[in-house]
């Protein structure tokens, strides 16, 4: 007796500014996600503790589980001059329909020889069912000739430029000798330099790096 | 909420037992829609964040003469061998027939770093050998291409500087020499 007795107050709480500030950060985050193109050929790339960041137009050449090999051309301006020079050093005969076509498809993973019937075939065929550039060894590297139609288009640029363009993504569970063997097609056509996909790694604590000054860690 | 009206009649009674139609309240439960919202939040959050590709940097030497290559003071020099199964042979100076037993060790990638690090260590700092310091990495052909990064990843873990480590092919008496260990580890 004698205790005031509180007014029963309701539980639920206005969810209206709530939902809003959730839709606006949705919204935001919609937007500034960057559509990452699609990747033709799925790849389980290794990590390393680099972190400097992949540059946005590149020349991608990957290698998959199976030890196959793809090539990506992303820098449009080029790749039209690039399928160009190689049809006319390789002498394989395309007509400017078929290099047309050749242009848009998202990456090259045929022999040379098969480019032309398989774009006869005209519709696009996965990666799985391709046999990939062959890079079987020195002698039989058709990736060579790739690199070299392309050091071809880029002749007048820099070598630097060239050379921060091109990556190589190669899956975990990929033999080395396929790896040395696109290292040869590169180190054939004077490319000494080049990138490695990966993705980020913590650096582990206590180790050598980790105890380096900021400012020097990516200078190595 | 949804009851039947069970009463006969037209529905123009009027009277003290007629029930007034309910006013609905206009509001509506937000809780689930939040719910979503920040769902969708947390999977936009992650899916920008996580797929960062980085790029890891790769010298490679010329092709050079054998009269041009580097010369290096073998006691200053360890030599890391890539196997299959994610294994690891080293061995420091050169091999010798008769030693190659005793040389060759097995390793894997989580003692690796320290031992790369005691190499780096035991050579002090003002000695003249320093700049002799040299890891060979040799990559047998059953090796991963995981495994080649993941050890040009420890060198700069360990902050080795560029130019003193180098991959090299494997010779056949090494290659012989993992094989040998292998069958003894009984790894196939």
């Amino acid at each position: 007796m004698g205790r005031a007795k509180l007014p029963r107050k309701s539980t639920n709480i206005d969810m209206t500014a709530m939902c809003d500030v959730a839709f606006l950060l949705l919204s935001f985050f919609i937007l500034a996600t960057k559509q990452k193109p699609p990747e033709a050929v799925t790849v389980q790339a290794p990590t390393s503790v680099q972190s400097k960041a992949a540059p946005e137009k590149s020349i991608l050449i990957t290698l998959n589980k199976d030890g196959k090999c793809f090539l990506m051309l992303g820098d449009d301006t080029k790749k039209r001059d690039i399928l160009k020079d190689i049809n006319t050093t390789r002498g394989l005969g395309l007509s400017d329909a078929e290099l047309a076509k050749l242009n848009k498809m998202p990456f090259i993973g045929m022999p040379l020889g098969q480019i032309k019937g398989i774009l006869a075939i005209n519709q696009a065929i996965p990666a799985d069912k391709l046999d990939g550039i062959p890079i079987k060894d020195s002698a039989n590297n058709e990736l060579v000739d790739w690199v070299r139609s392309i050091t071809n288009a880029y002749a007048g640029g820099s070598q630097k430029d060239l050379e921060e363009m091109i990556l190589i993504k190669g899956d975990m569970e990929a033999k080395y000798p396929q790896f040395k063997n696109i290292k040869f097609a590169l180190k054939k056509n004077d490319i000494y330099k080049f990138r490695i996909v990966t993705n980020s790694e913590t650096v582990p604590p206590g180790s050598e790096l980790y105890n380096k000054p900021k400012d020097q860690k990516t200078n190595f | 909420m949804a009851e039947m009206d069970t009463s006969s009649g037209g529905g123009h009674k009027k009277g003290p037992g007629v029930k007034k139609p309910k006013k609905l309240s206009t509001r509506v439960d937000l809780t689930p829609m939040v719910d979503l919202g920040f769902l969708l939040i947390t999977f936009f959050v992650f899916t920008t964040t996580m797929s960062k590709p980085t790029v890891m940097k790769m010298n490679e030497p010329k092709d050079e003469k054998v009269e041009d290559q580097m010369k290096v003071k073998e006691s200053a020099v360890m030599t890391i061998l890539l196997g299959k199964e994610d294994q690891i042979y080293y061995y420091m100076g050169t091999l010798t027939a008769e030693g190659a037993s005793d040389q060759f060790k097995t390793s894997n990638f989580k003692d690796i770093r320290q031992i790369i690090l005691d190499k780096k260590r035991s050579v002090p700092d003002g000695d003249k050998l320093k700049s002799d310091l040299m890891y060979i990495i040799k990559a047998d052909k059953e090796s991963k291409f995981k495994n080649i990064i993941d050890i040009l990843d420890e060198m700069s873990i360990n902050a080795v500087p560029p130019g003193h480590y180098a991959e090299v092919d494997m010779t056949d008496t090494e290659a012989s020499l993992i094989k040998m260990t292998e069958t003894a580890n009984g790894i196939k």
